[in-house]
């Protein structure tokens, strides 16, 4: 340590070791000037002892030198003016310090970034301020890719470096102010939402802003029309924040959630949170659909081949007899025009020339066809914005540390619930330093087989169970078919009794539907997982198969074997009435059903723990069962949406009363979850397998009905032996041909719709974009972990220097002591 | 924004609520001069929302101006702004680094980590766990190797947590 250490960076050892990016030169350019100017300043180092300030945690006027790397402007570190020489009170476990650190030293090691990120106004002011400019220039020029350097070594020269200042805190304010003032209004407000100041100092930047704004713009003189525009513009936008601010204070079952959150925490929360989401979206296919088919039906109600069937209470479980030639199903819309006129006979007062007319099929494949479409934007949009914030591209060993900090849940406020909570992160973190200690578990070949054995056993179980339940569907439904086609010769007048053989069907789905998760719990119960997240995973793929499959055969059977069937027979004459009635049948049952699993499951089980086995242990809340039960009935609601448009008004019944029992049985019967459960997760994989399986088999399902499968000849919008498709293009091709102004639809749809090349076109430049962002993603995970090692590397560079330049100090010191030893320690 | 004046009753109005909610018996009586309120901790930590939850002193304490845990009323809509739901995630970073930093040095070192676990745990850990604990964790979320968690380090464990946003909310 006592050679003469050369920091010039023209010294070639230096320059090969570095091959860095300009940044890190001026870091040692920085250090060497220093260095050298400790070297021939001998005498100045004494007298700039620095006195030890009495270090006061909550000072904050203490800390206000940020230090910052600038590429282009500084040549060194800007120190700042106050010198915090707190220190001695972190001197114990750090390495770096010693007992008496030379002046120069304390002066960098107080500019660091590690030791000044203390939340200072000034320090605050001046960082809103940086990254003002940066949202300005960010906004107004966009960087070329020209500007970007092509090292192969990731640079921090375009993130965001920030240049410190030594100005006053007003002069800060100021500039802050003035910046703030430039961007725009949505900019300005997320930038003073994210800064960590006081609410008063908030105000008063906001206050100083707007009083800016106001000098600047009544000083300019606009010309009088765009003065006008501009109020306006105000106007409205003043009125639609009000409308915002109204609807969030209408705010549905804000208390009860608070109250389920509060005693159950965020992961039984997560589903009333999901059943909500689904009830907003009935709510909108409901105004879609009721405003735009069901009101003008019913204002123009078609005349109706057959009297109307008495009303008996069963119609509302099996939706036939009274409801069956009702706005609820299909078979009720008119093909033609409303109101409809017979070119002779214009008994009806609405037949004049001056009322408007109403193109009842098209009209109702547009809107079927919009609301599909628009609930697929909204799926996406949240599916994607849900997997944005779960989704971590560095999935690097962090656990315990987030599981310390990030896993107690704020919102819990029982007592009892908390001490389940921290029963539940104690035993988490038990686990976690379990697993670290024994990694080594004997893990003998005979017992990976006989966990490998067990596994495929309980799988063969599952899957076997499962398609055994879905043959019995097929044959089941199979039966009931043939059974109906027959007695339709048989009685002209059905029962009451026949009607009720129609709820067979879904009564035996429901059961199964009830039934075999227990089944799959049951299983699961023998095996054992290495992780509690592997167990969910694994039971909430066997439901999903479970699900999927059944829905699979019920839509054979009613694609396939209820539409064909559709010549001759009465009963499935309007086949689209007949699946709309039983997609009825289907959620009613469901519904039912739930109410069934609830009162057993929850409720008997809570009072049969209680009183007969006398344990203090409440049945838990199973989540993911509950939310596949909401989407799988969402899934049918979906399905009959072309065959029912009035499905949502029932969905949104069943939800709402769901809800309401749900939450009463939940706050009775169940206590907190035992195990832990990771909200964000497993709430993208809802909204994932809501998008993914349910909606999108669905909405294959519709089009292929609108494609392939004729519709019946009697009833419906699209009556006649044709696809939907090709009544519709029928009826646009009316429409053009009427009013020759809208032939430019129907020149586009020929050219660009039902072109193949444009399709082809189209789905390749999808895929392009899908590998360009998957590149991306790839880029960014190696980019993160060229970062780390460049941290990593840098710290040691600092502290190398440090101690460096620490030990010239000493030398300088002590000389006389240092003398004989000169190849000590280095 | 509307009528400094109409703005001003209105908090006025909602800083009494406020007190007579919690505090009734330090209500003024004359609200002309906006008087400086503050509410002590001890009444603060009785509210149903604060009241079970382990870090309400730390939390308090960090909204309160004085750093003691008596709370104005712009403290108090400080500390559920950045509790609330659409608070920006650097918001609540920074804020959950102030909470669980007790000794208030501006790094979280071993004893305040030590303390954050039993206040998560209530004691249900042995002291070799909870300083096995201690120690995995700091040297999982320490970048500069300085043996004690810095904002930035802080920052970017969070960073990696989807979860954070979630659990760091309280519901009013």
């Amino acid at each position: 340590m006592a050679q003469n250490v050369n920091f010039d960076l023209s010294h070639p050892a230096v320059e090969a070791g570095l091959e860095s990016p300009a940044d890190e030169n001026v870091v040692h350019d920085s250090f060497s000037q220093l260095i050298a100017e400790q070297s021939q300043n001998e005498g100045l180092s004494d007298a700039i002892e620095l006195q030890h300030l009495q270090g006061n945690p909550d000072d904050d006027e203490g800390r206000d030198n940020v230090a910052y790397l600038s590429p282009s402007e500084n040549r060194g570190w800007r120190i700042g003016s106050d010198e915090a020489a707190e220190e001695d009170n972190e001197t114990q476990t750090d390495s770096l310090l010693k007992d008496r650190w030379s002046s120069a030293t304390l002066k960098i090691l107080s500019s660091m970034p590690s030791r000044t990120i203390g939340r200072s106004r000034g320090a605050i002011i001046s960082q809103y301020y940086n990254r003002t400019t940066e949202l300005r220039r960010r906004t107004q020029k966009r960087a070329s890719i020209k500007d970007f350097s092509r090292s192969a070594r990731p640079s921090i020269r375009g993130y965001g470096v920030e240049v410190d200042t030594t100005d006053s805190a007003e002069k800060k304010q100021e500039r802050l102010v003035k910046n703030l003032q430039d961007l725009s209004a949505v900019d300005r407000m997320r930038m003073l939402k994210e800064m960590p100041l006081n609410l008063s100092e908030k105000k008063d930047l906001r206050r100083l802003t707007l009083e800016m704004t106001k000098r600047t713009r009544s000083s300019s003189n606009l010309p009088c029309c765009s003065y006008l525009k501009f109020q306006i513009i105000l106007a409205l936008r003043h009125s639609w924040y009000s409308c915002l601010s109204f609807l969030h204070s209408l705010q549905l079952w804000q208390m009860p959630l608070k109250r389920v959150g509060g005693r159950f925490g965020s992961g039984v929360l997560s589903y009333f949170l999901f059943l909500k989401t689904l009830l907003f979206f009935n709510v909108f296919l409901f105004l879609v659909l009721g405003s735009f088919l069901v009101v003008p039906q019913a204002v123009y109600p078609p005349e109706l081949p057959e009297s109307r069937k008495p009303f008996t209470g069963l119609e509302l479980l099996t939706g036939g007899g009274y409801f069956s030639n009702t706005l609820l199903y299909y078979g009720y819309y008119s093909n033609h025009t409303l109101p409809n006129c017979p070119k002779n006979n214009s008994t009806r007062p609405e037949c004049d020339s001056r009322s408007l007319s109403y193109n009842m099929p098209l009209a109702y494949f547009f809107t079927i066809g919009l609301s599909f479409f628009i609930t697929c934007i909204i799926l996406v949009y949240s599916m994607s914005k849900s997997f944005g914030q779960s989704f971590r591209i560095d999935k690097s060993n962090g656990m315990l540390a987030m599981k310390v900090f990030c896993s107690w849940d704020f919102k819990v406020i029982k007592r009892s619930s908390v001490k389940l909570l921290s029963e539940n992160i104690c035993t988490q973190l038990k686990e976690l330093l379990g697993d670290t200690h024994h990694r080594l578990v004997r893990n003998t070949i005979l017992d990976k087989l006989i966990k490998l054995l067990i596994h495929g056993l309980s799988w063969t179980l599952c899957l076997g169970a499962t398609a055994g339940c879905v043959a019995g569907i097929y044959c089941f439904s199979d039966y009931m078919h043939k059974k109906q086609e027959s007695s339709e010769n048989d009685s002209e007048d059905p029962g009451l009794l026949k009607e009720a053989s129609l709820l067979a069907l879904p009564v035996l789905v429901s059961f199964i539907n009830l039934m075999l998760p227990i089944l799959f719990q049951l299983t699961a119960w023998m095996e054992k997982y290495n992780s509690p997240s592997l167990r969910t995973f694994v039971s909430l793929s066997r439901n999903l198969i479970l699900k999927v499959s059944v829905l699979g055969v019920l839509c054979f059977h009613w694609l396939k074997r209820v539409a064909g069937s559709a010549n001759g027979n009465k009963t499935f004459n309007c086949w689209e009435s007949f699946v709309g009635q039983d997609l009825y049948r289907f959620l009613v049952i469901d519904f039912i059903f739930s109410l069934l699993d609830t009162l057993f499951g929850e409720l008997l089980w809570r009072l049969f723990s209680d009183k007969v086995l006398k344990r203090n242990r409440r049945p838990g809340f199973d989540i993911a069962k509950n939310v596949l039960d909401l989407i799988y009935g969402q899934t049918l609601a979906w399905l009959g949406l072309l065959f029912t448009p009035l499905l949502p008004a029932v969905q949104i019944l069943k939800l709402l009363l769901l809800f309401y029992i749900k939450m009463s049985s939940v706050m009775m019967n169940c206590q907190a979850p035992s195990r832990p459960y990771r909200v964000s997760q497993m709430t993208t994989i809802f909204i994932t397998l809501l998008c993914f399986p349910s909606f999108l088999g669905s909405s294959v399902c519709v089009t292929y009905t609108m494609w392939r499968l004729p519709s019946s000849g009697s009833c419906g919008p699209f009556r006649g032996n044709k696809t939907m498709i090709q009544a519709g293009k029928q009826r646009i091709a009316e429409l053009v041909d009427e009013n020759r102004s809208l032939s430019f639809l129907a020149d586009a749809h020929t050219y660009l719709v039902e072109n193949p090349l444009f399709l082809f076109v189209g789905a390749a430049i999808f895929l392009i974009v899908i590998y360009f962002q998957s590149q991306v993603v790839d880029g960014q995970r190696k980019i993160i972990a060229l970062l780390q090692e460049q941290i990593e590397n840098e710290g040691e560079d600092k502290k190398f220097l440090i101690t460096r330049l620490q030990s010239v100090h000493e030398r300088k010191r002590t000389p006389a002591r240092n003398l004989p030893s000169q190849d000590s320690g280095c | 924004m509307g009528n400094k004046q109409t703005t001003f009753t209105e908090e006025q109005l909602e800083a009494h609520n406020w007190q007579e909610g919690l505090a009734p018996h330090l209500v003024p009586l004359d609200y002309t001069n906006n008087p400086d309120i503050k509410v002590p901790m001890a009444l603060i930590v009785t509210m149903p929302e604060l009241k079970e939850n382990p870090f309400r002193d730390r939390i308090v304490e960090t909204f309160s101006e004085d750093g003691q845990g008596n709370m104005s009323f712009n403290d108090f809509v400080d500390m559920f702004s950045a509790l609330c739901e659409t608070a920006p995630r650097e918001l609540k970073t920074i804020y959950a680094f102030k909470i669980y930093d007790f000794n208030r040095d501006n790094f979280i070192c071993k004893e305040d980590l030590q303390k954050t676990l039993n206040k998560l745990t209530k004691g249900e850990l042995t002291p070799e766990e909870v300083t096995l604990v201690c120690d995995k964790a700091i040297e999982e979320a320490d970048l500069d190797a300085d043996s004690k968690l810095s904002f930035s380090d802080f920052e970017n464990m969070i960073s990696k947590a989807p979860d954070f946003l979630s659990n760091f909310h309280v519901r009013i």
